[in-house]
């Protein structure tokens, strides 16, 4: 095959890209999905959740992680991808409290988005049932602890954008939660503000408003109306930050 | 730094932890504040390693190693239940008094001294039910330590089979004094000659490791020692670091030379505190020998430090860019690979990461040529490898072999007979059956950092099975998805296993949750984490076969037992309380 520079293969069509950009990077560009929870386009990738890994070049890689390399071979929508993908979802939705039915961020939760999107129609393995704190403190957000999926996303936001570093992952394995960095350890004596994009980003129902209670109708919500993976190639921090600086 | 040891985040929680017996919230504010570090990056270390805890622990805090070679299951009695009778006392909680706490914690490398555990941090070994009942008795008279039977504490070396390394005692400073005689390009140059791979088990080029560092481009270059062995089995390190510390220090100086490098760590596992006496004494030595720190051997411009940190219970710290991270003061969470720690490592800089066996290997090579070195072991995989072994034989210990050696030679050496599977390279590693004994331990058949594990026939390889995958889900990290969810979903589908209440509809479920495991996972310990339920499944289907009901579905867990908070609740135990 000729190998065009500065071109990789994602299922055999032929993408563009420039020095520096990770496999994610270059196929949001080309507008080609793959799916993704722990990125977001201006943040530093974490390579977390797992759901973006591809086959590249016959290795199993984070594509939001890994570079892409002049002529590279990459599959991302196979069976075997989808299956794995699935089964990662499931993984988020029995390791937490994910209550879709009274969660205020249904149909705008990209979990449960995801959910839809791999066909997911049970959660598979059993619940984990945790118990994790919630975090009222605050006069306008909240933290349900429960619900959170670990992605990192106010994480970074919070250290890398709005460089206030309100929050961090502490503990091991399957008791990984989702702390505070106040001398409390409590939401309500950080700076955090409802203009941040830590307070923003969270794509499942961890972090949330007070006092916004269904103002978008069910039904009329972001992925009621579209797939994540139409919504997911037009994100980037910048528009994020303009969008819901209140 | 007359200890070798900077104040460094571990140790400064470490002494906290001695004084205060847990390290509470205040704590870490305070200890974030001295230090200029976030609370949460404190919190975040204190809540990762296992070795601090935010509860108060007993005066008399003890780990039972739950190895299955060191651990409370080693022999024919459940130790960790006896222990929990007679001290009545729940494992996991401190007893009301604050006199006593018992928990379990993972492999503490003394897999050839029988059942041991660590009692404040000092190992003692060699634990059968007489030792239990008359320790019990010393807690219950709250006898000082240091009046404890001295011979509990005494840990042996029991090198069985020297060979290449272990034979041939280094000369203090003679490799490094005919390193300096010639450039330090010659030198890395028989490192590569010599064909050394790196023995922690992945078997990198150490030479071209070397070599890579000193052409990375970096302000700064840094040796680290791994001397965090905690793949459940082996315990060579151990061995190694009390008999032949000056030749480890040694080949790091070397390393230090050949790549450039100021300043050089040994980060050792927690569980080997007890040896940092011995390696503060060696490095002392040392120093006074003008073989470290400044104009070495009198070369001016040639100097190297080495700083002594101490780890907290993470067998992820292991993984060399998790160790890094634990340098760094953070919890030992792997970096994402490429870049690796050669051009990227410490501070950013570049910086050799090796096992404590590769420096002493590398040691000798300088000392006595590589030609010596390659003419042992096979054309890929030269030299020799110091085996821990431990199971179900007569004389567990240290064995070094030629590489090419075969599983069947060490048994019979070790005098295991009646054996039923190996377990190689910890749990992470293969499980082997009878057939496959004649493989060959080498980097191109059966590869190993070092842990042999013996299983008679005898044995239940289910609760083997089960006792690897609750490792597992203890020690995975918790970074990415598959690996925090997926080994804990594997803990729970072995145990249903085991216990009899699965059926062949969990076995393909195990199957596929262990594909996902290994293959979607960000580093080695998911990446390996389910190789022995697959081996199982793969070289024992009859012992699964064995133990499955017969019907088309189970539940995933007990019924009538889950019942069982709601029966002392109502204080109900009558026949309509339970579901049969």
């Amino acid at each position: 095959m000729t190998q065009l520079k500065d071109t990789i293969f994602i299922d055999g069509k032929a993408i563009g890209f420039t020095e520096g950009q990770t496999i994610m990077d270059a196929a949001l560009s080309a507008q080609v999905y793959i799916p993704h929870l722990c990125h977001y386009p201006g943040l530093t990738p974490s390579g977390n959740c797992r759901l973006c890994v591809v086959e590249a070049d016959g290795r199993m890689v984070a594509a939001c992680t890994t570079a892409a390399r002049e002529g590279q071979q990459v599959s991302n929508n196979t069976a075997e991808l989808s299956a794995a993908r699935k089964a990662i979802t499931q993984m988020l939705f029995v390791e937490g409290n994910h209550i879709c039915p009274s969660c205020e961020k249904s149909g705008n939760c990209k979990l449960q988005a995801m959910g839809y999107y791999l066909g997911m129609l049970e959660e598979h393995y059993p619940q984990f049932n945790p118990h994790r704190a919630l975090d009222a403190s605050h006069p306008d957000i909240f933290l349900d602890r429960g619900r959170c999926i670990l992605c990192g996303l106010c994480v970074r936001s919070s250290h890398d954008v709005d460089k206030k570093n309100v929050f961090a992952i502490a503990g091991r394995g399957a008791d990984a939660r989702l702390i505070v960095n106040t001398v409390s350890g409590k939401l309500g004596d950080s700076n955090l503000d409802v203009g941040d994009l830590a307070a923003n980003i969270c794509p499942v129902g961890a972090i949330m408003f007070k006092e916004h209670g269904y103002v978008t109708p069910i039904g009329e919500r972001i992925y009621d109306r579209q797939k994540i993976s139409d919504v997911a190639l037009n994100e980037h921090v910048l528009e994020q930050k303009g969008d819901k600086a209140r | 730094m007359a200890d070798f040891m900077a104040d460094h985040l571990l140790h400064r929680l470490y002494r906290l932890q001695e004084k205060h017996r847990h390290i509470p919230f205040q704590l870490m504010v305070e200890v974030a504040r001295e230090s200029g570090l976030p609370v949460s990056q404190v919190a975040a270390v204190v809540n990762f390693y296992s070795f601090f805890y935010q509860q108060p622990v007993g005066r008399y805090h003890l780990l039972f190693s739950n190895c299955t070679s060191c651990g409370y299951q080693a022999g024919e009695v459940n130790l960790l239940a006896l222990l929990r009778q007679q001290l009545s006392i729940v494992p996991g909680q401190t007893r009301t008094d604050g006199v006593v706490s018992v928990d379990e914690t993972s492999c503490i490398g003394m897999c050839d001294h029988g059942p041991s555990m660590l009692v404040n941090g000092a190992p003692i070994v060699n634990l059968d039910e007489d030792r239990i009942r008359q320790l019990c008795g010393l807690i219950a008279a709250e006898q000082s330590l240091d009046r404890w039977p001295a011979d509990w504490f005494r840990i042996n070396n029991h090198i069985r089979k020297p060979g290449l390394l272990l034979n041939a005692p280094l000369q203090s400073g003679g490799s490094l004094s005919k390193a300096l005689a010639g450039d330090a390009q010659r030198m890395l140059e028989s490192i590569v000659q010599s064909g050394l791979r790196g023995r922690g088990g992945a078997g990198f080029a150490t030479g071209k490791k070397w070599l890579f560092c000193r052409e990375a481009e970096g302000d700064a270059r840094y040796v680290v020692c791994n001397a965090d062995e905690g793949e459940p089995g082996t315990f060579k390190d151990r061995v190694l670091l009390q008999c032949h510390a000056d030749a480890l220090f040694e080949g790091m100086t070397l390393c230090a030379y050949g790549i450039g490098a100021k300043k050089g760590f040994l980060y050792l596992r927690g569980e080997y505190r007890y040896l940092l006496g011995h390696l503060q004494t060696v490095l002392r030595r040392r120093y006074d020998s003008g073989l470290l720190g400044a104009s070495i051997l009198g070369q001016a411009g040639f100097s190297f430090d080495i700083e002594l940190v101490v780890g907290a219970g993470a067998y992820i710290c292991g993984e060399e860019s998790a160790l890094i991270e634990s340098l760094e003061g953070k919890p030992g969470i792997p970096r994402i690979r490429p870049p690796f720690p050669v051009t990227h490592g410490y501070l950013g800089c570049p910086t050799v990461v090796n096992n404590v066996e590769t420096f002493i290997a590398a040691a000798h090579i300088v000392q006595d040529g590589s030609d010596g070195f390659g003419a042992v072991g096979t054309e890929k995989s030269p030299g020799s490898k110091l085996l821990s072994v431990s199971g179900d034989c007569r004389t567990p210990g240290i064995y070094e072999y030629p590489y090419g050696a075969s599983i069947q030679q060490v048994l019979d050496d070790c005098g295991a007979t009646q054996v039923q599977a190996v377990q190689i390279g910890g749990p992470a590693g293969s499980l082997l059956a009878k057939k496959d004994f004649n493989r060959r331990i080498s980097f191109e058949d059966v590869s190993t950092g070092g842990s042999f594990l013996i299983f008679g026939e005898y044995r239940d390889l289910l609760s083997i099975n089960r006792n690897f995958a609750r490792f597992f889900a203890h020690e995975s990290c918790g970074f990415c998805t598959p690996c925090r969810v997926g080994t804990r979903l594997l803990e729970n589908s072995i145990g249903k296993i085991a216990d009899g209440r699965a059926t062949w509809r969990d076995v393909d479920e195990i199957k596929q949750l262990s594909r996902i495991v290994s293959r979607y996972s960000h580093c080695g310990l998911g990446h390996t984490a389910a190789n022995h339920i697959l081996d199982s499944v793969r070289h024992f289907p009859g012992h699964i076969q064995n133990v499955l009901a017969q019907q088309a579905f189970t539940p995933a867990f007990d019924l009538d037992a889950a019942l069982e908070t709601a029966r002392q609740l109502t204080q109900r135990d009558d026949a309509d309380a339970h579901l049969e």
